[in-house]
This record gives structure tokens, C-alpha cells and sequence, in this order.
């Protein structure tokens, strides 16, 4: 869908071999009584951005390592372009960067020089490894600093050092572990702003996130990875009107004392006018507060209509509303409608 | 995409090696004096202690420091492959992850392990080359057989790639938060049984001992630098040497790179 938006390159020219592909990709570790990834299938076009949304542990890393050559697949098979990863790692890491959740800078070096020997890793002559750092180094504002050692360097920086490194031998598919954990506000914005300027120079970008915010600012597409499962891929807008209604109106209420909640609540709650659907949250234990039950009710229409009906009914009941949410559906709330579960 | 179908041409492996080697002896080269202090002061003290000063005091018999210095030699190789590799090693997969940016280089990673091997060995025969001079400079006078060069030269060469071996071994199979313990299991053992100090043939009288020595691999080393430098000083036999070294070193190269594929990919 992505890769047919104007002013795209494919770097491909037979657009029919997907960017990325993965095939019914599994990984146990040794030892380990479930599978990391559990047979996983998607392909990703030539100059998308893909997003693999999920809690820590769904398997995101674990995919990410097998597509870049670092952990081996239990079975089944990943093709980055034509190339079989696993058959022939070699040509696929010239294919392909990766920029880590963690610094792996190299700390004995300055940061042109991680720059143009990352370059002459990959084979780049050293007048042209020299120009790129030069130009990388000034996109990312790295310039001043670019002949100090990088453990000098606070986590965005170390972040921006990291892709302007990956970009040095121009791959086709760029990985980004998540890409944004722990950096401050103006440091997000400023890698998202790198990244979507490889978008638009048509590199495919695949990146692992737990942020719902930042899957749906960068994602074209969007895997919900739970379990080493995908749950559901699908644009951020379908996944998010896949979600029964249009908005959702979300309640805390004092539960009893023992905590319970009447039977019939949640029927009771669905008969109402404009809700399609009702979910129980999982609790949310706070410091010595009293129990409470959460409820999100999916709605067509005005969620704030029925804020007064559904108070009126649980003071029928006997329980009293202690918090009202009104919100658009985002992909958490895709998450939790598929798991039951928050993504963190 | 007939370029796809094609290997990955062993000129780019080979560009990529060199980089890789490169960056290592770029990094040794910036940090020359902190280089030249970690392998020299070693030995230079026990050619200083037992070579000179017991000497002096009559502690030792006239000739002892002729029998030392190749010892010396041959555990200066030994040592410094072995740290040249295993520490860094060991650092770069368990913390700083520095390696991970050569494990994604278009190369296969037996040459990441190989090229690993080659610049230790580079440093070891470094360090072993500037022993001579210091040598020199502490005793006065070393036994030197210009004859006995070629034979030198191999030992050097095979002595350094043992170290590197050990090295290979240690980095990739100590987890970060063991390193100590199993540094000085290995390293003390490894640096008194290696008859660097003694020639192995008078271990005679010591008989347990002299089967405990000839089981460090280095011991072969010192003999063949003895052979080629102090051939008068009875020697375990060149040939034994060198088959025993050439075996070591296959099956400490073998495990090393299993160990390093093991702790490079999952």
C-alpha cells in the first residue's frame, strides 16, 4: 500500500519481491518450553514503514534478530528481498542495518570514524565513506562533536549516532529496535523526523515498538505481536476501526467491598442505546485505594450522551461511578480488545 | 536480480576482513604507550628478578638468565595472545556490544573469529619482537644462533596463535561476571607450568610435575625457543613440538569458533 504513494523509489526494480518476508518464522530457544515466535507470516513492500507493536517479551526483538542475521529460525524462513537470510547471511547483512535498543557504538573510536569504518566494513570506497559521515553527521547535528569518542554521549544522541551509522552503506531495509525508549520528548521528535525523511528517500524501515503513539505517528502498517504471535496486521486506521463503534467511553467504578460487581452488569451495561460492546478492564491495583472495577463500553456516536444513562444505572445498582474516560479507539485499545490485556 | 543468485564475491569478504583489522590496529596504534606498558612490564620484571637481581645475589647459576630468556619469549607470546583476545572478548559480547556493528559486516562470522585470531597474533609476535631489545637492555647480553632464527620465527608464530587460541576459547565461553575467577585459574596455572622457567627435560627429578607441564601446551613453545636459541640446554624434540602445537592449536581453534558462532548468533 505504502510503496505506491507518489514520490516513492523502489529500490527494487521487480516490485514483485516484497522488501521483507517472513514465512511461518518460528523460534524456540534452547531450553525454553514455548516458542519466542511462534509462526509468524507478513511481507513489507519496497519503501514501507512497518510497525511491530507489542509488551515487552511478545517476540518483537526475537524477529527482528532472525531478519538480521543474528539469531538462527527454528523453521521456517526470512527473505530480505530475494535473499534467504539464513541460507546466506553474508549478502543479506549488506542488504540491511540495524539500529539496537542498546549503544553498541564502538567507545575506542570517534564518531566519524564508528561512521567510515562502519563503511569500510561494507566495502565503501573511503572518499565517498568520507563525504557521507561529512553529510550524516550534519543531518543528524552531530557535526560539532563528531571527533569525540561516543561514551560521552546521553541516549538521543547516542540514538541519532546510531542511524546516521546504519545509513553509511545505504541498505535497503532499515531495522530500528525500539527506536525511541528513553529519549526525552524534542529527542523522539527529531528521530521521527529523521525517519520519515528515509521514508520519503525510499528506504523500508521496520521498527519494534511498545508505544502505540509511535506505531501509529510512523507506521504505513502495523503487526500486534503478542505471545510470538502477529494478532493482527492492518493499517493503524483499519486496526483501530476494526474496534467495535466509533469511540469509547471508558468507567471506574467503587466496586463492594469484597470487590465484586453484580451479575448482569456487563449485559446490562450493553442493552443501553449506542454501545456495541462491553469490555472489563484488567484492574489497575493503586496504593490503598478501594477496589475498582473498569469497563470500557466501544459506542456509536456521542460517547458523552450516555455518561448520565450509565450513571443512572449503576446508582441503580447500588455502585457510584468514580471516574468517566472519554477517547477515540487508538491501537492500545486494538491491543487490549485482542489480548484483554494493557501493552505494558 | 541475477546478482542476488551469486555469492557474495570473496574480494568483499576479504575488503571486509581488512577493514575489520584495520580498525584494530588503528585502535592499538592510538593507544600505543598503554599497549607497549601492558605487554612489556611483565616480563620485563621476571627477566629483571630472575635474570638479574638472583643472579647478582648468586641465587642462581651462572647461565640461568641464557635459559630464562627464551621462556620469557615464549610466555610473552603465549600471554599476550591469550589477552589480546579473550578480554576485550569477553567485554564486547557481555557489555559494550562493540562487536555486534563487525558481526553485521557483509562477512561471514567465522572471519570476524578469524581476523580476531590474526590481530592478536600480530600484537603477541609485537610484544615477543620487543622482549629482544629489553633483553638486551636488562641482562647485557641474550643468547642469540642466528641458525636458530627460521626455527624461532615458527615458534613465535605458533606460540602467539596458541595464546590467541586460549584466548579465543576463554572470551567465548567465561560469562562477563566470571571473568576474574576464571582469569586467575587459567592464567596463574597456565604462566608457572609452561616451562618458561625451567627446562622441561630437568623436571626429571619432579616427575609428577613434569607430567602436569607436559600438558600446558606452552611448554612446547619455550622448548622450541630454547632449541632454537639455547640448543646445548637439553630440549624436548623439535618435531614433538611442533605436531603437539599444531594439534593444540586445531582444537583450540576448533572450539573457539564454536564458541564464538554460539555466543554471535542465537
Amino acid at each position: 500500500m505504502a510503496a505506491n504513494n507518489l514520490g516513492r523509489v523502489s529500490l527494487n526494480d521487480s516490485s514483485a519481491a516484497p522488501a521483507v518476508e517472513v514465512d511461518e518464522l518460528v523460534k524456540r530457544y534452547p531450553k525454553s518450553p514455548v516458542n519466542a515466535v511462534d509462526g509468524i507470516s507478513f511481507a513489507v513492500t519496497p519503501g514501507e514503514v512497518f510497525g511491530l507493536l507489542g509488551p515487552n517479551g511478545a517476540g518483537k526483538t526475537t524477529t527482528i534478530g532472525m531478519l538480521t542475521t543474528r539469531v538462527r529460525p527454528t523453521s521456517g524462513r526470512a527473505m530480505i528481498g530475494r535473499v534467504d537470510v539464513a541460507a546466506d547471511p553474508v549478502r543479506a547483512r549488506s542488504l540491511l542495518a540495524v539500529v539496537p535498543q542498546r549503544s553498541n557504538l564502538d567507545r575506542s573510536i570517534s564518531i566519524r570514524r564508528n561512521l567510515t569504518f562502519h563503511a569500510a566494513y561494507h566495502g565503501v570506497p573511503a572518499a565517498e565513506a568520507t563525504r557521507r559521515a561529512d553529510e550524516l553527521l550534519a543531518q543528524f547535528g552531530l557535526l560539532e562533536r563528531a571527533d569525540v569518542k561516543p561514551d560521552l554521549f546521553s541516549g538521543g544522541q547516542a540514538q541519532r549516532m546510531m542511524i546516521a551509522r546504519a545509513l553509511m552503506h545505504e541498505p535497503q531495509v532499515l531495522f530500528l529496535d525500539e527506536p525511541s525508549t528513553g529519549l526525552d520528548p524534542a529527542a523522539r521528535l527529531f528521530v521521527w523526523d529523521r525517519l520519515r525523511e528515509l521514508r520519503d528517500r525510499g528506504v523500508t524501515l521496520i521498527l519494534t515498538t511498545h508505544d502505540m503513539h509511535e506505531a501509529a505517528t510512523l507506521a504505513d502498517r502495523v503487526g500486534i505481536m503478542d505471545h510470538g504471535k502477529v494478532l493482527a496486521l492492518d493499517t493503524p486506521e483499519a486496526l483501530m476501526r476494526g474496534l467495535p463503534g466509533s469511540s469509547t467511553l471508558e468507567l471506574s467504578v467503587r466496586a463492594f467491598e469484597n470487590g465484586g460487581v453484580p451479575a448482569g452488569m456487563i449485559e446490562s451495561l450493553e442493552q443501553l442505546g449506542g454501545v456495541e460492546q462491553v469490555e472489563s478492564l484488567p484492574d489497575e491495583p493503586g496504593d490503598g485505594q478501594p477496589a475498582q472495577w473498569r469497563v470500557r463500553l466501544y459506542v456509536t456516536g456521542e460517547a458523552s450522551e450516555l455518561i448520565a444513562p450509565t450513571a443512572t444505572l449503576l446508582a441503580d445498582r447500588g455502585l457510584a461511578l468514580s471516574g468517566v474516560e472519554l477517547g477515540a479507539p487508538s491501537l492500545e485499545d486494538v491491543f487490549i480488545h485482542l489480548t484483554g490485556r494493557t501493552l505494558r | 536480480m541475477s546478482a542476488v543468485s551469486t555469492p557474495v564475491s570473496p574480494a568483499s569478504q576479504a575488503r571486509a576482513f581488512s577493514a575489520v583489522l584495520r580498525r584494530d590496529l588503528y585502535v592499538t596504534w592510538k593507544e600505543l604507550p598503554v599497549f607497549l606498558a601492558q605487554v612489556i612490564l611483565q616480563p620485563l620484571f621476571l627477566l629483571f628478578v630472575f635474570g638479574k637481581v638472583l643472579a647478582s645475589l648468586g641465587y642462581t647459576q651462572h647461565g640461568y638468565s641464557d635459559l630464562l630468556f627464551p621462556g620469557l619469549l615464549a610466555l610473552t607470546a603465549v600471554i599476550t595472545g591469550m589477552q589480546t583476545l579473550a578480554f576485550p572478548l569477553v567485554v564486547e559480547f557481555g557489555w559494550t556490544r562493540e562487536i555486534e556493528d563487525r558481526l553485521l559486516a557483509p562477512m561471514s562470522t567465522a572471519l570476524v573469529a578469524a581476523e580476531k585470531v590474526l590481530f592478536a597474533s600480530l600484537r603477541a609476535i609485537t610484544a615477543t619482537a620487543i622482549m629482544i631489545p629489553v633483553g638486551i637492555l636488562v641482562l647485557g647480553s641474550i643468547p642469540w644462533r642466528w641458525s636458530g632464527v627460521p626455527l624461532l620465527v615458527v615458534a613465535l608464530v605458533l606460540g602467539s596463535m596458541l595464546g590467541a587460541g586460549l584466548g579465543l576459547v576463554l572470551g567465548t565461553a567465561v560469562v562477563p561476571n566470571r571473568i576474574n575467577i576464571v582469569f586467575s585459574l587459567v592464567f596463574t596455572p597456565l604462566l608457572f607450568t609452561g616451562c618458561s622457567q625451567y627446562p622441561w627435560p630437568s623436571l626429571s627429578r619432579l616427575r609428577w610435575f613434569q607430567v602436569v607441564t607436559a600438558c600446558n601446551p606452552m611448554t612446547y613453545v619455550s622448548e622450541s625457543m630454547r632449541a632454537a636459541l639455547v640448543p646445548s640446554v637439553p630440549h624436548i624434540a623439535v618435531w614433538v613440538c611442533t605436531v603437539v602445537l599444531i594439534g593444540s592449536l586445531s582444537v583450540l581453534l576448533t572450539l573457539g569458533v564454536r564458541g564464538f558462532y554460539r555466543r554471535a548468533i542465537d
